[in-house]
């Protein structure tokens, strides 16, 4: 038996997982003191389902505790310490504009401000070699502004400690000795990797959130400790494996996100379960949509994320952290996106969000901006009565209202033609956005399955489907709480990165060796006491590059190249996935290796209640209802059905919607819809049969 | 509402559909360019464009990520390539490149490659996209050139490809050319593979919409771009508005001067009475001054309307041939971002007059790009000569309502490359790289904050510097009563002052010293927030 809590900004989720069943809870997030929410909830969760703490194995958590405190500034009071000359690195940052043409942009500013930020004589060249050592000797007036500052938390970042972080360790312990009760971090540690506005960055994140994450999870930690708990208590982290309480202190910039790698998990192991190779992952919530690729029932890894972005989730508008991540997309579209008319007369949505309060028109608290989810109810998709079980009154009226006022009036159209326009940008929106990031990454989107869940996905997916030519869309069980549930499915694991550069005609074999079996150690380390299983799965993997280009590919490594010696292998692996990536292979560049990355995970038995059923059987709806027509604009007649009511083997003709309790699933005239042996919805495409 | 509207509705509806993915398809062109980019100040700085064209050579979309240099010039050069290759003579796999400076966008550094795009085997859009590559023979990247063929290969109007077979030859000739045949080489494949991606994504739209052509689309982006832009030129006061900004230039002081004139529904932009040509690579063909006068035109008064012929239409842009900027063949223009980055300034000064709400104090404008070439023992790929250009910039100037932004490119969309890339790739050894405390005009908003930043070999060797410098003697001009933002210097620290212009050698051990220049301030200081203040004065950001 095991539980899942997910902390998200309103809600925390948990999830009971017994045997194959799950039981759900809602509760609200206790903002200052997020251990209260949590014990309460899993407490009332136990009781309901008369299960006694001692019963449960392991509790997986995951929090925007860590991502919040980066948004909303309440980290620890921190300071910089980097190689002299080069105080300025986290303001000046790329130098750059995200926005070309906005004249009155704000940049995002560090979190340390140059204030705090101090230097130090010291320099490591490109090669690792230290030409200036560190004298530890003029560092007392160093320890006293840090005392007379009452800092709570040291980043430490001098310039190329990636490739030999001596100097970095040195001033660490000096300092861990004269101030035990500060927090230390430092480059070399948290974010091994050349280009040292990323890398100072990650490293301040982790400064800056390292206390207040510590002293959370420690007292979580105690408090579960006191209720019976004595299982493990493991943290999801933003690369969607699990880690100790222990690194998760250490290293806390790595939960950043991860909520959302808990979707991505979901989906991944729905995937395995329903043995599909092709997948987009397709999260969307009150104000976000997130979008991931698995391909061969694994979730797209990424080396970058940027936090807190300022402007409207554009690109560069955040901070860059350097930290291994589920890759994916996030956008502003979700259900209290905002609609509105620009200077070209043309419909936007998002990507601010009227959020829960006043949330959108619909929800008759004063909100009169229109929302994807007051078109969504003019259009018909969400039945007024029954929108999230009843518990929230909807106004179709004040949805009307907001939409002829904010778009149909200064367009002159119908209200139900703007309200059709708005849901339909708004799935372009987040088509496009899934369409450049599946090609991004190297893929197309046409071939593969939409797993959808969150609140609004379900009303949303079908018609992204057909943006993206998809032919088959799943709807899990549980769906609103996708998160938490994937929390469930996440592999013990741990994923070293380090650089090390090397052309590949100059490859040394016993030192990289040596490097990876040193990750290897230290990976083992965290994910021991996780498990008492010996048993893992290592994956391997190289960042390489044409010599002279400046952004890597990963390419998967064999084990085996160590025993044959034989580079060609390597070049071959390359050569596959650039060629793939970029269609033509380069004749006569050189190619050459920066980064290395590691990763252990334990090999966990899978359960599934899904079978291939033999055969589906159409069934009648439940009733009729209002819907407005996509093609002709008009109102019709389409059929209603209640999702408690469907059973395995169950064969739905064409448009429809279902309905259940926490959302409603919109199904397009261009799918069939058939309930799966484990109650999972699959929608196929009528041109595909 | 009768049927009709409903279907008009709806094709609105579906055309603005297009159109936003046209602007996602473009973008995934410039990403895919840089990504596969050799070339340091592509990959890491983003010095690229692309777009997509309708079959009249109309841009329809441009990529939101790449640089204003790059803007209207190559707008302008697709026309060029259909009038070379008529559409009729176009096949599937063909892809045609050239880097007239006069046909494409203003130097020989930038390729353009333009690859038109079929559908069911027949022609329905073309895609160019353009590069800046690191190095084309001459002289290399600076000002010294007296024309445009010391400056390095010149390639016409050619087919790079043919029905998809590559042209070895003039690949050979290429790589041959250059100092760095591998990177260039890779850099050019690179353009070819965005192109592609560009015509893989468009057709599958138009499949998707069911078009058979782009006819109806792009007349529906033109119409409401140009529309959009016109709504917003009539919300500025007609008038004859007039600026002049001088500049350091290379031989002599230039003087850039401007009348621009607001009327009902289109802006124009005369620069008679400008400083005549260079001798050196400092000119500006006529398309670049285009580019970033749209710029500084587009940034005040139609930010949010996207880039293509339509919104582009409404400003008219001359310059006197023969002056620096109309500068004809054969003139050097190796340079000319220098000037060419200039203009947006000059541009805010005549519209102070009619919009001063609007209108920022002068910046440090032009890229402060340190060009280093010499010998290596290493490098990338073991070349005995290395080229690298740091891409590093001043202060922008102080906003109306705003700070200026502390060492941040602006008109130029580029990024500044990192210390630890620069010293990746050539033997270099940053001593310094921080904000210059003082160096923005003080106002009631500040300039934004120039650099200091020392730089030596890192292996004893001595290197050619290839300055290309501005606003060392001119500094940025402050705004109602903003004081002048601190001038840029370049020079041997501790030993000699360097010219902001030119080749100059860099002896082994010697450091070499650059403050990029402020940003002029904005409004009298003495209206300065305290609590700015105190903020600068807490952070140590004014002069000691």
């Amino acid at each position: 038996m095991r539980l899942a809590i997910d902390i998200g900004g309103t809600f925390t989720d948990i999830v009971l997982e017994h045997k194959t069943d799950l039981f759900t809870k809602k509760v609200l997030t206790s903002s200052s003191q997020p251990e209260v929410a949590v014990i309460q909830g899993v407490v009332e969760l136990l009781q309901e389902n008369k299960i006694n703490s001692s019963d449960i194995k392991m509790i997986i958590h995951g929090t925007t505790l860590a991502t919040n405190a980066v948004i909303e500034r309440k980290g620890a009071k921190t300071c910089f310490i980097t190689t002299e000359g080069f105080r300025d690195v986290l303001d000046i940052g790329y130098e750059s504009r995200f926005d070309q043409y906005d004249i009155l942009i704000e940049k995002t500013m560090s979190l340390v401000p140059r204030k705090y930020r101090y230097v130090i004589e010291e320099r490591t060249d490109i090669n690792g070699n230290i030409i200036k050592p560190i004298n530890t000797k003029k560092f007392q007036n160093l320890v006293d502004i840090i005392k007379n500052e009452k800092f709570e938390s040291i980043g430490i970042g001098f310039l190329h400690s990636y490739g030999n972080p001596k100097n970095e360790n040195e001033l660490k312990e000096f300092l861990l000795k004269h101030l035990p009760d500060v927090e230390v971090s430092i480059s070399s540690d948290v974010c091994p990797e050349i280009r040292e506005y990323e890398r100072f960055t990650t490293t301040v994140v982790n400064s800056y959130i390292k206390p207040l994450i510590s002293t959370y999870l420690k007292k979580l930690d105690t408090k579960l400790r006191q209720k019976g708990f004595n299982c493990p208590l493991l943290l999801m982290t933003s690369g969607g494996t699990l880690t100790n309480v222990i690194s998760a202190c250490n290293n806390p910039v790595r939960l950043v996100e991860s909520g959302p790698a808990g979707g991505a998990i979901l989906a991944t192991s729905i995937a395995e379960d329903l043995k599909l190779d092709k997948v987009i992952s397709f999260d969307m919530g009150g104000t976000t949509a997130k979008i991931t690729i698995i391909e061969n029932q694994q979730a797209i890894k990424a080396r970058e994320f940027e936090v807190d972005r300022k402007a409207r989730f554009k690109k560069g508008s955040g901070l860059p952290l350097r930290i291994p991540v589920i890759e994916m997309v996030e956008i502003g579209a979700g259900g209290g996106s905002i609609a509105r008319v620009n200077k070209l007369d043309q419909i936007i949505t998002g990507p601010d969000s009227a959020g829960s309060n006043p949330g959108p028109a619909c929800y008759s608290n004063g909100g009169d901006n229109p929302t994807i989810t007051d078109a969504d109810l003019v259009i018909g998709k969400i039945d007024a009565d029954k929108f999230a079980g009843g518990k929230i009154d909807l106004s179709k009226e004040f949805a009307k209202n907001a939409i002829t006022k904010n778009i149909s009036d200064k367009l002159n159209i119908k209200t139900e033609t703007a309200a059709l326009a708005i849901s339909e940008i708004v799935d372009e929106t987040m088509s496009n956005a899934a369409r450049v990031h599946t090609v991004e990454q190297g893929h197309e989107t046409s071939n593969r399955t939409l797993i959808g869940f969150g609140g609004a996905a379900p009303l949303h997916i079908s018609r992204v489907a057909e943006k993206l030519r998809v032919k088959k869309i799943i709807i899990p069980t549980n769906a609103s709480v996708g998160s938490a549930v994937g929390f469930l499915k996440a592999p013990v694991g741990y994923e070293v990165v380090k650089s090390l550069r090397m052309l590949l005609n100059k490859f040394n074999f016993e030192k990289v060796y040596n490097l990876l079996t040193s990750m290897k150690d230290e990976a083992k380390k965290i994910i021991q006491n996780k498990s008492d299983k010996t048993e893992y799965i290592e994956e391997r993997f190289a960042f390489m590059r044409y010599a002279g280009q400046g952004h890597e590919i990963k390419v998967p490594i064999d084990n085996e190249v160590f025993y044959t010696k034989d580079t060609n292998k390597i070049k071959e692996s390359f050569e596959t996935n650039y060629e793939k990536l970029y269609s033509r292979i380069l004749p006569n560049a050189d190619i050459e290796i920066l980064t290395w990355s590691l990763s252990l995970s334990i090999i966990d038995e899978k359960s599934t209640k899904y079978i291939e059923l033999d055969a589906y059987k159409s069934i009648k709806e439940n009733s009729l209802i209002d819907f407005c027509d996509y093609e002709s604009g008009e109102k019709i007649k389409i059929p209603n059905y209640e999702r408690t009511n469907l059973k395995p083997g169950d064969f739905i003709n064409g448009q429809c919607v279902i309905t259940e309790d926490q959302t409603t699933i919109v199904v397009s005239n261009n799918f069939n819809t058939k309930v799966l042996s484990n109650n999972f919805l699959q929608m196929e495409h009528i041109d595909n049969e | 509402m009768n049927e009709n509207n409903l279907i008009d509705d709806k094709n609105n509806i579906q055309n603005q559909v297009m159109w936003n993915r046209l602007l996602s398809v473009v973008e995934e062109q410039g990403q895919t360019l840089v990504r596969t980019a050799f070339s340091p100040i592509v990959r890491e700085c983003g010095d690229i464009s692309a777009g997509v064209f309708d079959l009249e050579g109309r841009m329809m979309a441009q990529a939101v990520t790449g640089t204003p240099g790059h803007v209207n010039s190559m707008a302008e050069s697709v026309k060029h390539f259909i009038n070379y290759f008529p559409l009729n003579t176009m096949c599937e796999g063909d892809i045609f490149i050239t880097n007239d400076p006069w046909m494409g966008t203003g130097h020989l550094n930038d390729f353009v490659l333009t690859t038109p795009c079929f559908k069911d085997k027949k022609i329905v859009g073309l895609f160019s996209c353009t590069s800046h590559l690191t190095d084309i023979g001459g002289l290399g990247v600076g000002p010294d050139a007296t024309d445009i063929h010391m400056e390095g290969l010149y390639i016409p109007m050619l087919k790079l490809a043919n029905k998809g077979v590559m042209n070895k030859t003039l690949l050979k000739l290429i790589s041959q050319n250059t100092r760095q045949p591998i990177e260039t080489e890779g850099d050019v494949y690179s353009l070819a593979a965005c192109n592609d991606i560009g015509c893989k994504r468009l057709v599958e739209m138009m499949k998707e919409f069911k078009i058979d052509d782009l006819k109806n689309l792009s007349d529906f982006i033109y119409d409401k771009s140009l529309s959009a832009v016109e709504n917003e030129i009539k919300k500025i006061p007609n008038g004859v508005y007039k600026n002049s900004m001088m500049i350091d230039g290379f031989e002599k002081d230039i003087k850039l001067e401007a009348r621009l004139k607001v009327s009902d529904n289109f802006i124009s932009v005369d620069y008679t009475g400008t400083s005549d040509k260079s001798k050196f690579g400092i000119n500006v063909p006529l398309s670049y001054t285009k580019a970033y006068t749209c710029f500084g035109l587009s940034c005040l008064v139609s930010a949010e309307i996207p880039n293509n012929a339509g919104s582009l239409k409404p400003f008219e842009i001359d310059a006197p041939l023969g002056s620096i900027l109309n500068a004809p063949y054969p003139a050097a223009v190796c340079a000319r971002h220098i000037i060419g980055q200039m203009l947006p300034d000059v541009v805010f000064g005549c519209l102070e007059k009619a919009i001063p709400e609007k209108v920022p104090a002068e910046g440090a404008s032009c890229l402060w790009n340190i060009t280093f070439r010499g010998i290596t023992d290493r490098g990338a790929n073991n070349n005995s000569l290395f080229a690298v250009t740091a891409v590093v910039n001043g202060g922008t100037g102080a906003r109306p309502n705003k700070d200026g932004l502390s060492a941040t490119a602006y008109p130029s969309g580029v990024r500044g490359t990192p210390v630890e890339i620069n010293e990746a790739v050539a033997p270099l050894l940053f001593l310094k790289k921080e904000y210059n405390p003082g160096s923005g005009g003080k106002g009631k908003f500040n300039g934004g904050l120039g650099q200091v930043i020392e730089i030596k070999s890192a292996i004893d060797e001595d290197m050619d510097l290839l300055a290309s410098f501005d606003r060392i003697k001119f500094p940025a001009r402050g705004r109602l009563n903003g004081e002048n933002g601190n001038a840029g210097q370049v020079s041997i620290k501790n030993k000699r002052k360097l010219n902001g212009k030119g080749t100059q050698v860099i002896k082994a051990g010697e450091i070499l010293e650059i403050f990029t220049p402020g940003g002029g301030g904005h409004g009298d200081y003495s209206d300065r927030d305290k609590e700015l203040m105190d903020t600068d004065v807490e952070n140590e950001l004014l002069r000691d």
